[in-house]
């Protein structure tokens, strides 16, 4: 099961995904970053206390690809655990998505520094 | 055994010869008497013989009355006011001819007059047995233990009292006098048993009455025929047929049996209805319960319920308002009132005072609509309102009316509130069944999925001198998203596909089929690598929805070249063992999975590897089920346990590490229920 918070600072909106996302509970996820796109430009996506995504979590994240660049959204993934990033990087998205270390980082690159 | 027709037709027969025995004896008793020779033996063999008579007639009731295992009253009662009828029109046949012959030469003959007499005897003792027997069904007609005790006790008093008529001793003194009060007073304890007239309902109770009464004057009516036989026609007697002390209590016992019936359902008619009232309760209770088993539709529980709660509580009319699933009213069950009349009693209620009644069922405490109401109406003077639920959504509303005030009790509420609840339980279980069946059906096509899936992976695989291969998949579900493919490209040449599908179960499985015809049409152009995972990406980009990707790495082995040609497209780093090195790693690369990026901008991340093979090399494909495959304490297979296993393993054949990673994998898991579809392909150089 997930569970998802949001927070809002300044102008940055904050998805905290907390748990497992398997195919059941990425409906959660995909509901989550909908609304945030529709509303925020500048997204961060806090997967410090992400233990697990299965394939059908990766394409929630894959499916909006197009849409963050298209709109000029900066979305930036951090504080992905090692399993979890090994995950991203086998399936290519670390090409394709902004993923960071730390909240400072992606802090930085959301601002555009 | 002899058949139960067989076994009365002897009991007849030997009856009938008991019978004549019987005269026979007396009459030769009489011969005797009458030339003054000493016949004694024969009056005590008479005696002997009625007392045989009245054992078999015994027996003859116990086999023909006694023996039935279901019997209705009333025509138990039938059946010994027909016996008693005959009996009687015979005796007074029998008086009619003897006062006919009174006059004449030989009517005064003794032997005459004897043969009479037993005639009657033999009546009287038929009928009373007759009588006997059916009383003791109704008296155990709810039987205890201590009953059957008390009940058999009498039977063998009756039995043993018999044994005084060879005693000189006086019925109206001494001990006969105290064994006929012991056995009066036990038919008496014994005649208070009168259950079975709770169960008549008020016509049988008067047919019963009649009966009773007629059967009663019968027994009177051969009581004072017997008694005073030979007084009445002015001979004297062999013997006296009421000096046997069983006869007499058997009319004392069948006579107060009588008294006792009559007065019972006398007392018991006016409450008779009470009775008839909730017999239906409990039929129509039965009806509600019943209903799902008889495959009734819920329009039919509707129907039921809504007769059932007129009957039982008399109501003057009722309406049943169904409503659909979103608690809109649907359709209307109307009883003796229409559309027009509903309308005008729903405004009534408006006005008028409403008692709300509160449900003893705590969760359902909150019942908008359950309330019984007083009405202004000409002919409808109350009212009582209440609804149906099903998994706490309102189904239906029951509103019954009746033409007095206050007309629904406490009493009456309860009997609804109970029907309510178990047509609620029949609608239930019936929503139930239908859900089942349906979900029988889908898994009927989940099956025909699985079979069409098992005949996209493939049987046999291609492969060529230089390597065996072998390969296993299975799905977590009935379907899964698992592939891989073997093709022969030419002579040399061999193309090797593994994928995975993003998701699980069904969709996941339309787009692995998806995939199969992807990799069939594009493998016949013999393309590159590149060429082809470029291809693919193009061609399920229309057909992958919007969140769905799959992995895959495609291989060209070239047995020629004697080198592996392969693209990895973000699915799991495939496993090599190089046998000259000894060792096991990982052939990692970049790649993307298929369907992430749908346009030209795919091609840049595209990446082709080369590798020589040598004598002993394996490739090791598999999916991630097997990486993530977990124990009970929640750890993973994961790459480590994965490439440790492979070192292990190198020296054995393809098809042997097969079997052994499941084996390994189940071990692991403690299961062979995984949660994710896995599979796995072996390629190992000869």
């Amino acid at each position: 099961m997930v569970e998802i918070k949001n927070s809002l600072d300044n102008d940055i909106f904050t998805i905290y995904v907390i748990g497992e996302v398997d195919a059941s509970s990425s409906i959660h996820l995909d509901e989550s970053i909908s609304e945030a796109t529709s509303k925020y430009k500048k997204i961060m996506v806090n997967c410090e206390q992400l233990e697990y995504i299965s394939s059908a979590g990766l394409g929630v994240f894959m499916s909006y690809i197009n849409d963050l660049e298209e709109s000029g959204i900066n979305l930036v993934i951090y504080g992905l655990s090692d399993k979890v990033k090994h995950v991203f990087q086998i399936l290519g998205l670390d090409q394709l998505l902004k993923i960071t270390e730390s909240e400072a980082e992606a802090k930085g690159i959301v601002n555009g520094v | 055994m002899p058949s139960q027709k067989n076994i009365l037709r002897f009991i007849t027969f030997l009856g009938i010869f008991t019978w004549l025995a019987i005269l026979g004896s007396g009459y030769i008793f009489r011969f005797g008497q009458l030339h003054n020779a000493s016949s004694d033996p024969y009056l005590f063999f008479s005696k002997a013989l009625l007392i045989v008579f009245i054992v078999i007639i015994y027996f003859f009731y116990r086999n023909n009355i006694g023996s039935q295992e279901s019997f209705n009253i009333i025509d138990l009662l039938w059946k010994v006011f027909v016996t008693g009828l005959i009996a009687t029109v015979v005796s007074l046949l029998s008086n009619f001819l003897l006062e006919a012959l009174k006059d004449h030469e030989h009517g005064g003959n003794p032997y005459f007059l004897d043969t009479l007499y037993q005639v009657n005897v033999g009546l009287i003792i038929t009928f009373l047995i007759a009588t006997f027997t059916v009383w003791k069904r109704l008296i155990l007609y709810q039987k205890s233990k201590w009953l059957i005790r008390t009940w058999n006790v009498f039977e063998y008093g009756l039995l043993g009292s018999s044994l005084l008529f060879f005693t000189s001793l006086e019925i109206s003194t001494g001990l006969g006098l105290v064994v006929l009060v012991i056995l009066a007073l036990l038919g008496i304890v014994l005649s208070v048993n009168l259950k079975w007239v709770a169960y008549l309902n008020f016509k049988q109770k008067l047919k019963s009455i009649l009966l009773i009464i007629l059967i009663a004057l019968y027994i009177l009516y051969f009581y004072t025929i017997l008694d005073d036989y030979g007084q009445d026609h002015g001979f004297s007697l062999v013997f006296s047929a009421v000096e046997v002390i069983t006869i007499r209590a058997l009319y004392i016992f069948t006579l107060v049996y009588c008294v006792f019936s009559v007065l019972v359902i006398l007392f018991n008619l006016p409450t008779s209805s009470v009775f008839e009232q909730k017999l239906v309760e409990v039929i129509n209770f039965q009806k509600l319960s019943q209903s799902r088993n008889t495959g009734q539709s819920e329009e039919q529980v509707f129907d039921i319920l809504l007769e059932s709660s007129v009957s039982v509580v008399l109501a003057n009319a009722a309406w049943l308002d169904i409503m659909d699933s979103g608690e809109k009213p649907k359709s209307t069950l109307y009883f003796k009132i229409d559309k027009k009349e509903k309308a005008q009693i729903l405004n009534s209620v408006k006005g008028s005072k409403i008692r709300k009644v509160q449900s003893s069922v705590p969760s359902r405490n909150i019942n908008p609509g359950r309330f019984t109401a007083g009405l202004k109406h000409e002919i409808y003077k109350s009212i009582f309102v209440i609804p149906l639920f099903n998994q706490d959504k309102q189904i239906a509303t029951l509103a019954l009316l009746k033409d007095v005030n206050d007309g629904f009790g406490k009493e009456m509420i309860e009997i609804i509130k109970t029907f309510v609840n178990q047509a609620s339980i029949s609608i239930e279980n019936y929503r139930l069944m239908e859900e089942a069946i349906i979900n029988e059906r889908y898994k009927e096509e989940l099956k025909i999925a699985k079979r069409v899936q098992d005949s996209l992976i493939p049987k046999t695989l291609c492969s060529n001198d230089d390597m065996e291969i072998s390969a296993f998949s299975k799905a977590a579900a009935e379907v899964g998203g698992d592939y891989f493919d073997t093709y022969k490209l030419d002579k040399n040449r061999l193309a090797i596909i593994v994928g995975d599908v993003s998701g699980k179960g069904t969709s996941a499985a339309f787009h692995m089929s998806q995939m199969k015809a992807v990799f069939q049409s594009l493998v016949q152009l013999n393309l590159s690598a590149k060429e082809f995972i470029v291809k693919a990406n193009n061609a399920l980009s229309g057909c992958l929805d919007r969140r769905s990707f799959i992995t895959t790495t495609y291989f060209i082995i070239d047995s020629k070249k004697k080198n592996i040609e392969f693209s990895r497209a973000g699915h799991c780093p495939t496993l090599y063992y190089s046998a000259r090195d000894k060792k096991v790693s990982f052939l990692a690369d970049n790649g993307l999975g298929l369907g992430i990026l749908r346009d030209d901008q795919f091609n840049k991340f595209v990446e082709v590897n080369e590798i020589d093979y040598y004598q002993g090399d394996i490739l090791f494909l598999y999916t991630d089920g097997i990486i993530e495959a977990k124990n009970k304490r929640n750890e993973e297979f994961g790459y480590d346990r994965l490439k440790l296993f492979l070192e292990k393993h190198a020296f054995y054949s393809a098809e042997y590490i097969k079997e052994e990673i499941l084996k390994t994998l189940y071990d692991f898991c403690e299961s062979s229920n995984l949660e994710d579809d896995i599979t796995t392909l072996i390629v190992k150089v000869k």
